[in-house]
């Protein structure tokens, strides 16, 4: 009887296995296949060489992290403290989360479509900076960093936000008690208890925004100047697949991305296993 | 250790909107002393201790510290400077650090030097008994052992004052009797002043100087184990130290002979002769003759244990007085004796609970009976909110 309920339950992994294999170990497996070859299927490096050869398509790897890496560390810099800060729920909560959510469900295009008027030279953004005299002429968000950055970072901070807000108050709040009576103020109860205890949210949350911030690409395109300073590797890409019909090389720009990504991924975790052992969250005995 | 004399509690009073969860809450403490709040679920008593902590603002009132005001509802001594260690129920170690870790947090926040920290962090663990256990996480122990880390991480510091917040209370029958008996051992080789916050008689009875019984954010009865519990305060009291059997009823004759009261109290099961050792002077006294005068009901208190089953037709001999008549309707066996539950003969609702060796079966009808001494009566209607100078 036991057996059989086990076989049985093996049984139920099967639609997950599948969904695995058809919509990432097969594409996956095609992609590094396709990324080693030449259009006559033959094998080749070079699609590789001339990615790392080429200085127009390498530099795309500078140009990406340097959007990536400062958005996300931002993100997640800005969601610990309010989430410290919302960890016992606040006033209004409901509200400040839907306006935290709703770029989620708003989608890149819209996003960067409304900055583009929002922001740009004649936006409110600017009418209103002007009328307080706070610069001279309109200030540039849109077609340069800072217009992808900011669209970037909408995308990506209420997945940080969320993530971590669930992380910290799960935390058991009389380990915070705790500190406090053993002589710890505030500020030595953060960074002694509860931040070692948030290292692993926000290690998961860093690596999701990173991934995601990474592989940006509508941004790039609408907010920023994509043939030039934000030629951002997804970009490459593109251009390569579909610009020059080159899905080998295209392909290669693709295992590129995801070596970088994982590369990345391993520096993160690294440094939580380092700073973070035993269990996070307490709950009794 | 910063030393004092006396910790004092003057009026204390905590509300959350609506609901006072303290009342004004007066009680002071003597230096090595082992006090217990003791109340049911809700009754104040894990707020008062944290108002006392200072982790939860008091509305009114004043905490002093012999002169020294700690807390006066306006400006108060943050947790974190008063010197006092807290104890919790689920243990709050912190999980990300190792046992000696643990215990040297609050050291390494006093910045000392590390070779007095090692030392201290040893003494205290072996105090409690975990020696070897010092680079394991909480999470590889079991629930005795994350309090005795819980317990050290405290004692490690020499709080003015060491609170405890049920910390017995997650751990299964035995190992909650064996860590009562450290916790009491520890007092009495360490003698810090201590605060135990209970539901627990057995516990509070066991390791208290004093016992202070909490109802609704009020103290309900402040005294000795002994006093507590052989001379509740009121029906609550009673009630909460095992005074299972609380019939209303009025007064019929009142006889006083000296230090003794001779009440007899008409119930509805039956009629029940007492004599009170209340002395003159008692306040418990003066209400029972302001009842008797008055024709106002009276509450007895009898514990299970001190009614007795007796003899068929022994009741006959022995006249109206003190017997019971009941059918048995719930027989517990408790391996010293049975528990039995059985409702009055001839009165519906009227209870009584009682343990007795003698086998009574279920549906059998007996007689029971109560010495005249062991029976309490007070003078005012359970339903009312007691409220009694400690």
């Amino acid at each position: 009887m036991k057996g059989r309920s086990r076989n049985g339950a093996l049984l139920l992994l099967i639609p997950a296995i599948v969904f695995l294999v058809l919509l990432f170990i097969y594409p996956f497996g095609y992609g590094l296949y396709t990324s080693l070859t030449k259009a006559d299927g033959s094998f080749t490096f070079a699609n590789y060489i001339r990615f790392f050869t080429n200085e127009r398509d390498l530099r795309t790897i500078g140009v990406t992290l340097g959007i990536a890496v400062p958005v996300t560390l931002l993100a997640v810099g800005i969601a610990v403290p309010l989430c410290y800060h919302m960890r016992r729920g606040v006033p209004g909560e409901k509200i400040i989360s839907f306006f935290f959510i709703v770029p989620v469900t708003l989608g890149t295009v819209l996003i960067s479509e409304g900055m583009l008027t929002f922001m740009g030279p004649n936006g409110w953004l600017n009418q209103l900076i002007m009328a307080l005299h706070l610069a001279q002429k309109p200030v540039q968000f849109t077609h340069n960093y800072a217009g992808v950055a900011i669209s970037v970072g909408l995308q990506g901070f209420p997945y940080a936000f969320l993530m971590l807000l669930g992380y910290i108050s799960g935390i058991n709040p009389d380990l915070e008690k705790a500190s406090q009576m053993l002589g710890a103020n505030k500020w030595q109860t953060f960074w002694k208890v509860l931040f070692p205890l948030m290292v692993p949210g926000i290690a998961i949350s860093f690596c999701l925004n990173f991934v995601m911030a990474f592989s940006v690409y509508p941004s790039a395109v609408l907010l920023g100047q994509p043939s030039g300073p934000q030629r951002v590797i997804a970009l490459a890409a593109y251009q390569w697949a579909f610009e020059k019909f080159n899905f080998n090389a295209a392909s290669a720009i693709s295992m590129i991305m995801a070596a970088i990504e994982l590369l990345v991924i391993a520096v993160v975790l690294a440094w939580r296993s380092k700073l973070y052992k035993g269990a996070s969250i307490v709950g009794k005995g | 250790m910063r030393d004092f004399k006396r910790i004092s509690v003057r009026r204390m009073t905590k509300r959350f909107g609506d609901k006072t969860a303290v009342d004004d809450f007066s009680i002071e403490f003597g230096k090595e002393e082992f006090v217990t709040f003791l109340g049911p679920s809700g009754c104040g008593k894990s707020t008062a201790l944290n108002c006392i902590t200072g982790l939860i603002p008091i509305t009114s009132g004043e905490i002093y510290i012999d002169d020294e005001c700690i807390d006066d509802a306006k400006t108060s001594v943050p947790p974190e400077k008063r010197e006092f260690g807290m104890v919790f129920q689920n243990y709050a170690l912190f999980p990300h650090l190792t046992v000696k870790e643990n215990v040297a947090f609050g050291l390494k926040l006093r910045k000392l030097p590390k070779t007095e920290v090692e030392k201290r962090v040893d003494d205290a663990l072996r105090l409690v008994h975990l020696e070897g256990y010092a680079t394991k996480f909480p999470s590889q122990m079991s629930g005795g052992e994350q309090q005795r880390v819980a317990i050290a991480r405290c004692i490690v510091l020499e709080p003015r004052l060491l609170l405890l917040d049920e910390p017995l209370s997650n751990l299964d029958a035995k190992l909650r009797v064996e860590l009562r008996y450290e916790l009491k051992a520890l007092h009495e080789r360490l003698k810090v002043t201590t605060i135990y916050v209970t539901h627990d008689q057995a516990e509070a009875l066991a390791l208290s100087d004093r016992i202070v019984v909490l109802k609704l954010g009020r103290i309900q009865q402040v005294g000795s184990p002994q006093t507590v519990f052989t001379k509740p305060a009121n029906p609550f009291v009673a009630d909460f130290v095992g005074y299972k059997n609380a019939w209303k009823g009025k007064i019929e004759v009142l006889k006083e002979n000296g230090g003794t009261l001779g009440a007899s109290v008409r119930t509805k099961g039956a009629l029940i002769e007492t004599k009170l050792s209340y002395p003159e002077g008692d306040p418990r006294r003066d209400a029972i003759i302001a009842a008797y005068k008055s024709g106002g009901s009276v509450t007895t208190a009898i514990r299970p244990e001190d009614i007795a089953v007796i003899g068929q037709g022994e009741g006959a001999a022995r006249g109206e007085g003190n017997v019971i008549r009941c059918v048995a309707d719930l027989v517990e066996y408790q391996g010293h004796a049975n528990s039995i539950s059985a409702c009055i003969k001839g009165c519906e609702g009227e209870r009584v609970d009682l343990h007795s060796a003698s086998d009574i079966a279920f549906g059998e009808a007996f007689e029971a009976c109560v010495d005249p001494e062991k029976v309490l009566v007070f003078a005012m209607p359970e339903a009312s909110p007691a409220r009694s100078a400690p």
